[in-house]
């Protein structure tokens, strides 16, 4: 290579890397408040993952947050362990460890960090640490208002679940949507397939098939795999209740509604609360109450008015009970 | 080849072919940068501190290459016998559970008994999930790149079931939200700390293990049986050796170091417990695989894997540095680790040929270059037909 | 419990089983021309993510899901030339080389979807097809009868394979470059040229198993086969290497997950084994390898790469 060239790609690398400095710094309105995430799955899940990640980018856009930092696809638990020490020591100022699995290594983690502020759900525990907060989704009670509007809905008094792996907050939709059938209509038959993976697709939307077999007329289902349900539902015509996030997208003709997680009011007064000079030892649960959890109706779907009023009653059972 | 170099010269260009390797990889990963709209030179730089270039980095990086060095190690052996390991993973997470069950069922003892125990138990479970396909394959002629793939899918359901019931944290049925994880283990299991908070034993116990599999191979009877087997088949079988019993000891003890991969995995943690997001990598973070790379990148030979696997390691904790700081996705760095892999095994031919060549020029001067060598170290002497890396030479059955 | 012997429970069963097959049949055939020549190809996986995605994209953009199908074997075929340039020129280790490029299908293809799509948006898939008359057989109809185009091409591909490889005179030196290379080259057959065609149809074949997956599903996710493509190698030794067997144990592989599926579904299987019973599809793979290589040979030049001179 001729001196020329070197000099050339020399001058080229250092007007990158000013670029580089540049565009960094000058998306910082939201003041000098950093927020990471790590997590899971794929940070556009329509799911888990991707509540989180949209929570924290609407912060950034009303002013609240400076800068986003997400690490997804962390489904190595010793990978996020090193990613949230990692961000810990650059300088964020609340790292969320936004996956159930990841709570044995914050518990080591956390101390060696007094003056960063973490997060961790879902959870309902700070170890006891100062510095640690810890998060949860009241997702039985959204189960529970979807299961009520399901049962009134279920022409052939069967309605079918597809679930993951029966852990954490998958159960307790599940749960709480089976409870939410069986109290609308007793006599109704609620059939349940975990499939045992968070990521087989296929296998999800043949449980779904499965559960239509077995006389289910309306379903629902939970985590990033159900995108899988989803469309066996819309090919047979039956009805879909989502929920982590708005999935009337997957097939507008028969989602009728989606239990969302609106994690931003909560982020904000935790980071409110980090601001303060509190880092931690609360719990946080979003509810129905707090307007963490919101039904999100499709508007597209004509859902008949004496249904979407047990829906509504239900939601203030919920809201009353605080 | 036209260009004539020393001996001494082709021996560090073949040893230095793996790292181009890398580089070229690296390169790719440079124009995908590029197309992502990150910089690149900020991207490796970031990289390569992220590796590096600070005390925590250097742990990280010894960290992750423990299990790479323990996996390589284990394929290096197999190797020499002419057998490839890739199930690894599986073999992990056998270690892993093996070992978790060990530190909760054991009586609360003296770490200087409990550690040794539970690493032992781990071993044991690896070494069973590497003796299964080298049975299989020694005596029933099973092709073990399809029983290991098989015995993966097993492990993993195998984990699910114990962590989501017999062995999990009371605490997780309690309150009810059931993640599939043990308790946190005894505390006198937990590897002893050498350096801050994190660097244990665990690195010293891999390196130890490399050079325990150097004097095995070379100093030992078990080690000459294991390379005459790799060397030719036929001429070990007429030599005496029990070369199906040979095949099978080489899978377990391959089996058993991807074992104590996973027990070391468990045992120096960050939350001293075992836990699973329902696949495998989740426990074991792609070393099963990543160590077949790193023996590649030593040359399959055990003290050279050893800072193959350092420098690996160093590329997927700065893999992931990198990310963090670009903000690239993460799918980046894992087709990035897919690019290293297919460059390194592309370019090993180069190595052994540039190898081979030498020893040619050793046995006689001036014969063609070494068009006769076939894939890995291991295999360069067997004669045609030979090197039943297939499954079909027992019982004489190969060529007629 | 009786329930799972009700006819209407084992019609769905195997109806579904079909469905679950054809991906791997599909990948498995490819994979066979592979074999047979004596390449082993491990990184099925990874081609089937990437066709599964540009077939996606293809479908999301054009709402055509023949332009999928075909994207989809376009870039099947692009990197079953790849895996050839790497296993029959660099004659690269063929166990792990495989490993690599699923790494990197896995990685890219999740990339791209991120990139390009952002979150799951649905597309239309194959329509199913209600043959005229078959379709009306009671039972039998709804078993086989009931399923989209794309499913009855893929059954039409086995004695299509079955024809090609045992009675044309390429399928002659397929068989001749996998067990005798030495002599097939002696005969003027090029090795490599026949190891880059069979490469290239395992990547096409792979291409289009990853598209009919996706465009049966409707959506596009991170990992989407889910290891389909190892199930689908190791279906080729469980076939013994014969277009019938490999069908024989895609659909074996298919109705055990629709069983498992199902007695879940009907509580028959309690919650807490479920993990056991997902086991058995691989126990039982392994066991029927062991049978299969009791009575069949791998080709003998099975993943060992060709010198001239040898």
């Amino acid at each position: 290579m001729k001196k020329r060239n070197i000099a050339l790609v020399v001058l080229i690398a250092v007007i990158a890397l000013i670029g580089a400095a540049c565009s960094s710094s000058s998306d910082s309105d939201g003041g000098d408040f950093k927020v990471a995430i790590v997590a899971p799955s794929a940070s556009n899940d329509l799911a888990f993952t991707q509540s989180m990640v949209d929570a924290a980018n609407k912060l950034k856009e009303d002013g609240v947050i400076g800068e986003v930092a997400v690490t997804d696809g962390t489904f190595v638990v010793d990978d996020a362990a090193v990613a949230i020490r990692d961000y810990a020591s650059k300088g964020y100022d609340l790292v969320i460890a936004h996956g159930s699995q990841y709570g044995g290594s914050l518990q080591e983690i956390a101390p060696d960090f007094p003056e960063v502020s973490f997060a961790w759900g879902t959870s309902a525990d700070t170890f006891g640490l100062p510095n640690v907060y810890s998060y949860e989704a009241a997702s039985d009670q959204g189960g529970r208002v979807m299961g009520l509007m399901a049962a009134a809905l279920s022409k052939s008094d069967n309605v079918g679940i597809v679930g993951p792996i029966e852990v954490g907050d998958a159960k307790l939709y599940v749960d709480g949507f089976k409870a939410g059938v069986l109290a609308g209509k007793p006599s109704a038959t609620v059939n349940v397939n975990y499939i045992d993976s968070f990521s087989d697709v296929a296998l999800a939307s043949e449980a779904a098939q499965s559960l239509i077999g077995a006389g289910a007329d309306v379903l629902t289902g939970t985590a990033q795999m159900v995108v899988g349900a989803v469309g066996v539902a819309k090919t047979e015509g039956v009805l879909w209740f989502g929920t982590q996030a708005n999935q009337t997208s997957l097939a507008p003709e028969i989602v009728v509604a989606s239990q969302v997680y609106h994690w931003e009011h909560m982020l904000e007064e935790m980071i409110n609360n980090v601001k303060d000079g509190t880092l931690g030892g609360e719990l946080y649960k979003i509810t129905f109450a707090n307007d963490g959890l919101v039904i999100e109706y499709n508007d597209g779907f004509d859902l008949p008015g004496d249904v979407k009023k047990i829906g509504d009653d239900a939601v203030k059972v919920f809201k009353d009970q605080g | 080849m036209s260009i004539h170099l020393s001996p001494r010269n082709r021996r560090l260009l073949a040893y230095s072919i793996p790292v181009l390797a890398v580089f070229a990889a690296l390169l790719f990963g440079a124009v995908m940068l590029l197309l992502l709209g990150a910089n690149p030179f900020k991207g490796y730089a970031e990289m390569f501190v992220g590796a590096f270039g600070s005390g925590d980095a250097l742990i990280a990086t010894i960290l992750k290459a423990t299990p790479l060095l323990f996996v390589g190690v284990g394929i290096v052996i197999a190797f020499r016998a002419n057998v490839i390991n890739i199930g690894a993973e599986g073999q992990m997470v056998l270690g892993g559970l093996f070992s978790t069950m060990a530190a909760l069922y054991l009586p609360e003892m003296h770490p200087i008994i409990m550690i040794p125990l539970v690493l032992l138990a781990g071993i044991v479970g690896g070494a069973l999930w590497g003796w299964i396909p080298g049975m299989l394959k020694a005596y029933y002629r099973v092709n073990e790149i399809l029983s290991t793939i098989m015995l993966n899918i097993v492990a993993v359901q195998l984990m699910a079931y114990l962590l989501r019931g017999p062995l999990i944290d009371p605490a997780e049925i309690e309150r009810g939200t059931r993640i599939p994880q043990t308790a946190r283990l005894a505390a006198s299991a937990d590897l002893p700390i050498l350096f801050g908070d994190r660097l244990h034993i665990g690195p010293v116990l891999a390196v130890l293990c490399a050079i325990g599999a150097y004097y095995l191979l070379w100093r030992t009877p078990l080690g000459f049986r294991l390379r005459a087997v790799g060397l030719s088949e036929h001429a070990a079988r007429y030599a005496g050796i029990p070369v199906r019993r040979t095949i099978a000891l080489a899978l377990t003890m391959s089996g058993a170091m991807a074992g104590l991969a996973g027990a070391v995995l468990v045992f120096g943690s960050e939350s001293h417990r075992m836990v699973t997001d329902g696949s495998t990598m989740g426990f074991t973070g792609g070393a099963g695989f990543n160590g077949i790379v790193a023996a590649l990148l030593g040359g399959l030979h055990p003290l050279w894997t050893i800072p193959a696997s350092f420098l690996f390691g160093g590329l997927i904790v700065g893999g992931q540095a990198l990310q963090r700081a670009v903000q690239v996705p993460s799918a980046l760095i894992v087709a990035l680790n897919g690019l290293v892999v297919v460059f390194v095994v592309a370019a090993d031919r180069y190595r052994v040929r540039l190898l081979a060549v030498d020893e040619h020029e050793a046995a006689a001067a001036g014969t063609e270059d070494g068009e006769t060598v076939t894939m890995g170290a291991a295999r360069d002497a067997a004669p045609p037909g030979t090197d039943s890396y297939g499954q079909d030479e027992f019982d004489g059955g190969g060529e007629q | 419990m009786s329930d799972i012997f009700t006819t209407a429970v084992m019609v769905a069963v195997v109806a579904s089983a079909i469905r679950l097959a054809v991906p791997l049949l599909l990948a498995s055939l490819g994979e066979t021309f592979g074999q047979r020549s004596g390449v082993l190809n491990l990184g099925v996986d990874g081609i089937m993510l990437l066709g599964a995605f540009t077939g996606y994209y293809t479908v999301l953009k054009s709402g055509n899901v023949w332009m999928g199908l075909l994207a989809g074997a376009i870039v099947g075929l692009i990197l079953g030339l790849a895996s050839a340039v790497i296993a029959v020129t660099l004659q690269a280790e063929q166990g792990i080389s495989g490993i690599g490029i699923y790494l990197f299908g896995l990685g890219m293809s999740d990339l791209l979807f991120q990139k390009l799509v952002g979150t799951p948006i649905p597309i239309d898939t194959f329509p199913a097809i209600h043959i005229p008359v078959l379709s009306e057989i009671p039972y039998i109809g709804e078993m086989f009868f009931q399923h989209s185009l794309v499913i009855y091409l893929a059954f039409a591909a086995i004695p299509v394979a079955t024809f090609v490889i045992n009675r044309t005179t390429f399928g002659m030196k397929i068989r001749a470059v996998g067990e005798y290379p030495d002599a097939a080259d002696t005969l003027g057959v090029s090795v490599s040229g026949v190891r880059y065609a069979t490469e290239i149809i395992g990547g096409t074949l792979a291409g289009i198993a990853g598209a009919v997956l996706a465009l049966t599903l409707g959506i596009f996710q991170q990992n989407l086969t889910n290891g389909a493509g190892f199930i689908a190698v190791a279906l080729v030794y469980f076939g013994a290497w014969r277009p019938t067997g490999i069908m024989l144990g895609a659909l074996l592989f298919g109705f055990v997950n629709a069983l498992v599926l199902e007695l879940k579904t009907l509580e028959i299987i309690p919650r807490d084994l479920s993990n056991l019973a997902a086991m058995a599809p691989a126990i039982i793979t392994i066991l029927a390898l062991v049978f299969v290589a009791r009575r069949f040979r791998a080709p003998s030049a099975l993943t060992k790469p060709f010198t001239r001179g040898k």
